[in-house]
Parts: C-alpha cells; structure tokens; sequence
C-alpha cells in the first residue's frame, strides 16, 4: 500500500474539486477525482419555459460562460425544428470563436503556467539573457529594460511581504526545469495577458452586451441586430485582430519555449484509448461544414461517426441510489437526500461517470485536434506537425500532458484564423442589405431534441424534452464530467484518474506533478457536477450543477 | 507641486503604461459610478493615491456555491482600473492563487489569524444549508462551517454577485441545496453588490470609500444606493421610444432594428435597480438592452423566480 495524499481544494481552475493519489516507489499508483458541489439547475428548470432556459444553464459556469447557452438554444431548436439564419450562425461562432481565444490563453498563463514556471526564480534571471532569449523565441521585440522592470515589480511584490496569489506554492521545487530567464520571460507574459484578457473579452461585450454571462442569443437567433453597424463589427475586428497577433506572437512562442523544456511530459500524463468531440463552428446550415470536425477515436487513429445513442452515463461510484447505466434521454437520478460519505472504495463524487459505448471518453483539445488529424484537417495537421517538428517528438508525444497542452495552443490558432473569414462574411452580409438575425417561430406543445457543440473543454451536449409547452426533462453531459468523473460499475476510471497513473512524484508534499496533469484537463468542476430529482418518483435525469 | 506620494504614484503608473490622464480619465467614470459630481474626481484621484501609499488592506476571498463569474467579471477591469486593484492584497483566492491543497488551506488560515479583525471577506457565491450543509465542501469542510468560521473575524463583509447576496441561481426553485445567501445563512448584514454577474465598476467604487473610510449609504437589502438607486429603466436610452409607447413585440423585426423599447418582450428594467445603462460593461463597452436583449432583473432577489418567463412582459 503507497502513501495516499490528497489535495483539496485544487486551485486554478473553476469550482470545488478534490484529487486523491496513491504513491508507490515515486509514482503514482492509483488517483480518484472528486467533485465537491452540487446545486442543481436542470431539477430547476422543470416545468419552466423552454426559451428561458439558455438563461439558467450559462449560470453553470461564468469562466466556460457563453457555451452553455449556446448549447441550450440549439438543443431548443432542434426539438422546435427552428433553422436559424445565416447572419445569427455567423455571430455565434464568432462568439464562441471569442471564447476559444480568451478562455484558452487565460488558461494557459493564470490556471497553468504556474505549474511549469518558477516565479521566485524569475528573480535571479539576467534581464539581458531574457532579452536575447525573448528575442530567439518570441515573436515581438522585448527590451532588457522591459524584462528589468518585470523583475524590479516582482521584487517589490516579493519585498512587501504581501505575495497574494504567490504565496506559499511549490517554488523551487524540483520538477521545474526552466532555467531563470525563461522563467522571467513567461512572468512578464503572465502579466501582459492579465491586461490582454480583459480586452479579448470585450469582444463577446460588441455582439453579446456583456462578459461574462453574455445575453444576446435567443431561442431563433440573436437580438445584437443594432450592433451589426460597419463600425461595431470593425471594433470587434480590431479586438480579434490585437488578440490574435498575441496569440501568435506570444502565447505560441511561450508554448513551444516552455515545452521545449519538458519533453519528458510528452510521456507522462496520456493512458487513454477513446477520445470523443461533437465538431463545432458550422459554416452552412444548421451543423454542416464543421471547421473542427466530428468523429470517435476507439483505440486507433480512425475516426468514427459519433453515435449519441451510444452516450450513456453511471452512477456507481457517485452520490447518488443505484441504478443501471443510461442514456440522457432515458436516465433517471436519485441524489442522496442527507450527509455524503467519501469513501474512494464507495461512492466518492457529485460527478457521474459518463461513458460512450460503455467506454470513458477523454473530451477537449486533444481528442479535438487528434480527431482533426486522422480526419485530415488541413489546418491542424500542418500546426500538429509544425509543433512536433520544432521540438523534435514523435506523434506519440501527443498522448499526454504535453500534447493536450500543445493541442489547445494548436487550436486556438486554428479558430483565431477561422474567425478572420467570419467577419468578413458578415461584414458582405451587411452591406449587401442582410441583416437577418432571427426566425420567427412557434413554440410546439411536444417536442425532443439535443443540442451538441464542442467547446474550450470539450464535448459539451443538452437533451430537451418539451410537453405543454413547458420543459418536462432538461439533462446535460459535460466536457469536465467526461474528463473527471469517477470510475464505474466496471471499475473503468475517468480519464483524468487514468492518466494521473504512472506519474513520477519527486515529493509527495508538494505533489507538483499531479497539478500539472489535472490542470491540463482545464477542470470545471461547477459545470461537471450532475444533479437531478430529489423526488424519488420523478422520471428526471442527468445533468450538471 | 507635487508631492513625493504623487510623484512616486505617477511614476508607478507610467511604467504600467498608464498615462495620468488614462488615469484621471477612469477616476472621472469611477466618479460618475459612485453618484457623485464631476467635482470629485480630483477627490477620488486622490483617495486612490493615498490608498496605493499604504500598506495594502488584505483581502481574502472565499468561493462557495458559484460559477466563478463574479470572479471572472472582476478580472475583466481594464488595465487603468488594476491600479485600484493593487491598492489591496487579495490573499486567498482559489481560482488565481499559486497554491493548492494544504498549502492553500495554510495560506487561509495564517492571513485570517494574521489580519483578524482587519481583513475584507469578499463572498462569491451562495451557501449550502441542507444536510448540515453536504452539498457544498471545500477541504473537507462545508460552505456552512467555513463562512461560520471565517466571516465573523473579518472587519468588513462583501457579498458579491447575486447567489453571495440573495442566494442566486443555486437557490431557485425547488433549491435541492438549501442554498441561501451569505447574509441569510449567517444572519449578518453584509455590503451586497448583487448582479449576474455584477458590474465590477461598482465593487471598485465600494473598495475606495471603503479605504477612504467613507460611510456607503445602502438600501434596504444591503445595496450601495450609489450603484443600485435608480432602475434600469430610468436610465435606458430607450426609455424615449416607451414614452411614446413605440415597442418591439418580436425579435429581428423592423422595430428590433430601430432600437424600440423592449419592455412587450419581457425587459424587468423597470423592477430592477442597477447602473447597467450608465456604468455599462467591459470598459464601457455595451448592456444587455444595448444589444438588443431585455433586461432578465439579474440584480434583484430570487430573479429567477420571480421575473420568469423572462419572455413574457410582467
């Protein structure tokens, strides 16, 4: 039997979450993950008007904000058999596109980055060096004076006694590995992207009226119809623009410095076989033409047509009164009413564990860009193959921490690109005199349907069903519940827990390591946790918190 | 002339890449947030150089039944307005701190025992009371114990965004959790800045005359009255169209696109008290009624019961 250590709370990602590891002879043998909130939303939407329900479902998360809601008109939608005009899919995807970029830089720099970079050893770096190294990796001119004054406001920072967010972690500990300046180098970009964030997400503001929790879709469209002026759309191009050049020219750059420092995570950090993505951003019709598309992988690098019939979800190990595995549409969920026992060789999460042929899927960047891939994606081949050729890995580096955190790098450019297209189109739109936005529509007495899309975290769907016109069953399966849930009836783990086995442990109290493999998961723990019927004779379901 | 604090704030701000008239010119919508006259900018300004002079008040900020948008709408302040945000030392935040696990319950529990009684508790996010509060830990601890434990040793309490203030979504009918807000739960009397999520605007407002140690003058539910006096409605720049009774009565109709008054659509401006059309979002970017959307009511209590159907005019 190892040494069990548990980290509660894991910071630097959304919500409550707890991971357990079990360390043998440096490793870790065994990991449970743990989800430590439950709220409830779908119970909350029974009874309630379809049309409202994009409102309640955005409130499962602020940081993954936008997604839900667009999730939850699609699915609305579909069981109303509403086709939405072009202009309206143009803007959502440059919404979600928006979110892409911003959600995926501020994880890289303030929920990653900590994980790979010494702040403390950023103060003994040479300004001069970082200059030089600055000036071999990244792609703007940054000065020894810019880098000397980063490390004059660290050092204040650090002299004041009052280190905030820095205090008390992991610095010097053995596994980081990047030398001084490197480590001054990304500090100063952490910094940079603190200010970049907040512009980035004024473009969800320009179409959506806020961030976050934007409020402009609505069950047929969008309303932001007055902001679809020459100089709106040319505000929001210019912010895509700036965010772009600093993708580009910065968040990549720092992507393969860093990496190129921790090649030996290109091994660490894999141990799944199933990776699952819905496809997003349609650029014809309702889903057609998907610039990420869609497939399963089983075991190989073949790409199959996703099933959703195939989508199932079990409660073993959850908090929750036994039951078979079920389909969203046909599950039904009985919390425990009363005090929750944690007990990894019981039950142990709010978090069900979602499986897709009765298998754990991994969802995300990685089983995003590894479906791109094997599907022939032009774009993201020629990135993935860009990327393992400057820092000399084979393919099968991919399968790991390195490579999900090189994926969501690979595909923020991807749709960073895309997006350019986007506006211009809409921008054609306009001047040709189409400002579209909406289509009118009825609301049916019954109706079922499902909304799918592939989001920052991963393979996010919705299921609706509608009777009388109000909702009779709301259910929804989420990226960080497919990646995080527990282990099954079978005793298959969740994706996380799987691949936190086998990872080395230099010091079992500063588990540094596994931080760096739950993190590159990008948890969300508020969206994760399903929550349903406390009345027992409900047929309610699934669904998140 | 100018003094050496004045002198040494400047130079601050100008190796941020902020000019002093960014500056000023950010105090003045900070001025025009908290309800006060043009007049008082200089003053503001000044409240703001005199806080960055002294030792940064601690801040500890705790996370319970959320979704972490307050916290993300709070990092959305524009660069000019982080030099507020630098005149407080944020000492537990879980989402953007470095340390994790025991490291992090450490950090929590050495700055409440070392700034008791001087340290701000901001709260996001409602608590869990059902079942002795199980739906809801954070280091094996409910949201219940914790907010017991720490809030009462602090010298001020924030509760910020709606679930913290009146309990939120979490709280919406039939409430599995028996979430309530922080003042519920506990029985206190905290500063609420309710929204979903809430203008960050107005967290900074209240942080300013709170180092001035300025009295903030708030509703009857705990509202600062600078931020939450007026509804909506009464400022909504298309409050013109309502009095002459021009509507939009569908979305991505003609009168959608000439900006008619949304209220046949559901808009809750006029229940609603909040600054949103003069303080608006994201460095002044835009508000829901700006893009076309009606106002849901997200700044009053049990929103989501009580202003549903959304769509529907009340």
């Amino acid at each position: 039997m190892g040494k069990r250590i548990m980290i509660d709370p894991i910071t630097r990602i959304e919500g409550h979450l707890r991971i357990e590891v079990e360390v043998e002879n440096g490793k870790v043998k065994d990991a449970w993950s743990s989800g430590q909130m439950f709220r409830g939303i779908e119970i909350m939407l029974k009874g309630r008007d379809p049309r409202d329900a994009h409102h309640f479902v955005q409130r499962s998360c602020g940081v993954c904000t936008y997604i839900h809601a667009l999730s939850s008109v699609r699915a609305v939608e579909d069981a109303c058999k509403i086709e939405i005009p072009e202009n309206a899919r143009i803007i959502r995807n440059l919404l979600h596109g928006a979110q892409y970029q911003h959600d995926h830089i501020v994880h890289f720099y303030h929920l990653h980055a900590l994980d790979w970079v010494d702040i403390v050893s950023a103060l003994s770096a040479d300004p001069v060096k970082t200059a030089k190294l600055s000036a071999n990796t990244s792609g703007r001119r940054e000065t020894a004076e810019y880098f000397k004054e980063v490390q004059t406001k660290l050092k204040t920072f650090v002299n004041s006694g009052q280190l905030g967010p820095f205090n008390n972690a992991y610095w010097g500990h053995p596994a980081y590995q990047l030398p001084a300046e490197a480590n001054l180098m990304a500090a100063s970009h952490y910094l940079e992207a603190i200010k970049l964030q907040a512009k980035a997400a004024r473009m969800h503001a320009i179409f959506g009226g806020k961030n976050p929790h934007p409020q402009s879709l609505v069950v047929g469209g969008v309303t932001s119809v007055g902001d679809l002026t020459p100089e709106r759309i040319d505000e929001f191009a210019a912010i895509w623009k700036e965010t772009k050049a600093f993708v580009d020219e910065i968040y990549i750059p720092d992507l393969l410095a860093v990496a190129s420092f921790y090649k030996n995570w290109g091994a660490i950090g894999g141990n799944n076989t199933t990776y699952l993505c819905y496809g997003d951003f349609p650029q014809a019709g309702i889903n057609d033409n998907l610039l990420m598309p869609a497939g399963v992988l089983l075991g190989d690098l073949n790409p199959k047509p996703v099933d959703t019939l195939k989508i199932t979800e079990d409660v073993t190990r959850g908090w929750y009164e036994k039951g078979g595995a079920k389909h969203p549409y046909d599950g039904e969920t009985k919390p425990i009413q009363g005090e929750v026992t944690y007990n990894t060789d019981a039950q142990y999460s709010w978090m069900k564990a979602p499986r897709y042929d009765g298998k754990s899927a991994e969802v995300g960047p990685l089983a995003r860009v590894l479906v791109a891939y094997t599907s022939g994606q032009k774009d993201v081949k020629a990135l993935v193959d860009h990327v393992l050729k400057t820092l000399g890995v084979g393919k099968e580096a991919l399968f790991s921490t390195l490579g999900r955190t090189a994926a969501r790098g690979i595909e923020t450019v991807v749709v960073g690109n895309a997006m350019g297209g986007w506006i211009e189109k809409l921008k054609s739109n306009i001047a040709a005199g189409n400002k579209k936005t909406y289509q009118p529509w009825t609301m049916p007495d019954k109706g079922r349907g499902f909304g799918l899309n592939d989001v920052p975290r991963g393979a996010l769907g919705h299921w609706i069903e509608i009777d009388g016109g109000k909702i009779k069953n709301y259910q929804y399966v989420v990226p960080s519940t497919w990646n995080l849930g527990p282990s099954d009836g079978k005793n298959q783990k969740g994706p996380v827990e799987n691949s936190l086995i086998g990872t080395p442990i230099a010091d079992p109290e500063k588990p540094l390591e596994v931080l760096r493999t739950v993190h590159s998961y990008d948890p969300c723990i508020a969206c994760a946790v399903h929550v349903t019927d406390l009345h027992n004779h409900s047929t309610y379901k699934v669904s998140v918190i | 002339m100018k003094t050496d604090q004045q002198h040494d704030f400047y130079e601050k701000l100008e190796a941020k890449g902020v000019s002093r008239r960014d500056f000023i010119k950010y105090c003045t919508v900070l001025t025009a947030t908290m309800g006060l006259p043009y007049s008082c900018v200089s003053k503001v300004a000044e409240q703001i150089e005199q806080a960055a002079s002294k030792p940064r008040p601690a801040v500890v900020w705790l996370h319970f039944g959320e979704c972490t948008g307050c916290s993300e709408a709070f990092l959305r302040t524009p660069d000019v307005g982080a030099i507020i945000l630098e005149t407080i030392s944020v000492e537990y935040h879980e989402t953007i701190m470095a340390a994790s696990g025991h490291q992090a319950e450490k950090n929590l529990h050495d700055a409440v025992e070392k700034y008791k009684g001087q340290f701000v508790c901001i709260v996001e996010g409602a608590i869990a009371t059902n079942y002795n509060g199980a739906y809801g830990k954070v280091g094996n601890r409910t949201f219940l114990a914790i907010a017991q434990d720490i809030v009462p040793k602090a010298a001020a309490v924030i509760s910020i965004g709606t679930c913290a203030a009146y309990g939120g979504v979490a709280s919406a009918k039939p409430n599995p959790g028996g979430y309530k807000g922080v003042g519920d739960a506990l029985g206190i009397k905290p500063i609420n800045i309710p929204g979903c999520p809430p203008n960050p605007l107005n967290l900074l407002g209240v942080i300013v005359k709170y180092l001035s140690k300025e009295p903030i003058e708030l509703d009857s539910i705990g509202r600062p009255m600078f931020a939450y006096g007026e509804s909506v409605h009464d400022n909504c720049p298309r409050l013109k169209f309502y009095d002459e009774g021009k509507f939009v009565t569908e979305f991505g109709s003609k009168e959608a696109e000439l900006g008619y008054c949304l209220y046949q659509l559901g808009c809750k401006g006029p229940q609603t008290y909040n600054n949103c059309p003069t303080a608006k979002f994201n460095d002044g970017t835009s508000f829901p009624i700006q893009a076309g959307h009606p106002c849901i009511g997200c700044s009053e209590p049990d929103f989501w019961d009580t202003m549903t159907p959304f769509y529907e005019e009340s």
